[in-house]
């Protein structure tokens, strides 16, 4: 049981980590991308430690407590949950910056744009 | 636990992301804070099942996770200017 709490620990305080440093690089970076850069990808990873630390503590009690404990519904909803943000947040982070480019935003200091009149389905 | 503090945090972060909500310029930028603002709304519903032992609030959870990301996807289409 100790174990499984200072996994458990380190796994919030990763989380709680990466979601600061995304909400921070929101506001630190110029544009649209490197805003979405930040954002998407630190709080992802951020928020994929915190539900696997939620897993980890109640598929923990749900072994000690036996097959029919009530921990177990909420170690399996936490396992599904977790597979929904990950399918949506990358799918959603390419349609935001598809749109972006798509309605002309430039990147900022951008001298060269590669994508320039490639978009065009 | 720590459960309590970790919510206390995620909490901040999310009145942070919705104040680049309010400033941002432009329409991607306030949709890339709302999607910010989405993903910890989940993660923040997932600590609270644990906290208060209520598995009602991860089901919640998962049902806002899908809607969200249809509204990412709607706005996303309108910001290109498309038709649907």
């Amino acid at each position: 049981m100790g174990a499984v709490n200072v996994i458990t620990y380190i796994f919030i305080i990763i989380g709680l980590f990466f979601n600061v440093v995304g909400v921070f690089g929101l506001h630190r970076f110029p544009d649209v991308y490197t805003r979405l850069h930040a954002a998407t990808k630190c709080t992802t990873f951020g928020s994929i430690f915190l539900i696997m630390a939620v897993i980890l503590h109640s598929a923990s009690i749900w072994a000690m407590e036996g097959t029919y404990s009530a921990q177990s519904i909420l170690s399996i909803h936490s396992v599904i949950a977790l597979v929904v943000l990950l399918i949506t947040n990358a799918t959603g982070a390419h349609a935001i910056a598809r749109a972006a480019h798509r309605s002309g935003e430039k990147p900022a200091r951008a001298v060269v744009d590669d994508l320039e009149g490639k978009d065009n389905d | 636990m720590i459960w309590l503090p970790a919510a206390i945090v995620v909490t901040i972060c999310i009145i942070i992301a919705i104040v680049r909500v309010f400033i941002g310029p432009g329409a991607p930028t306030r949709l890339v804070a709302f999607d910010t603002v989405n993903t910890l709304v989940v993660a923040i519903m997932v600590i609270l099942a644990i906290l208060f032992e209520q598995v009602v609030f991860v089901d919640v959870a998962i049902v806002y996770g899908v809607l969200s990301f249809i509204m990412t996807l709607y706005v996303a289409r309108f910001i290109e200017g498309k038709k649907f």
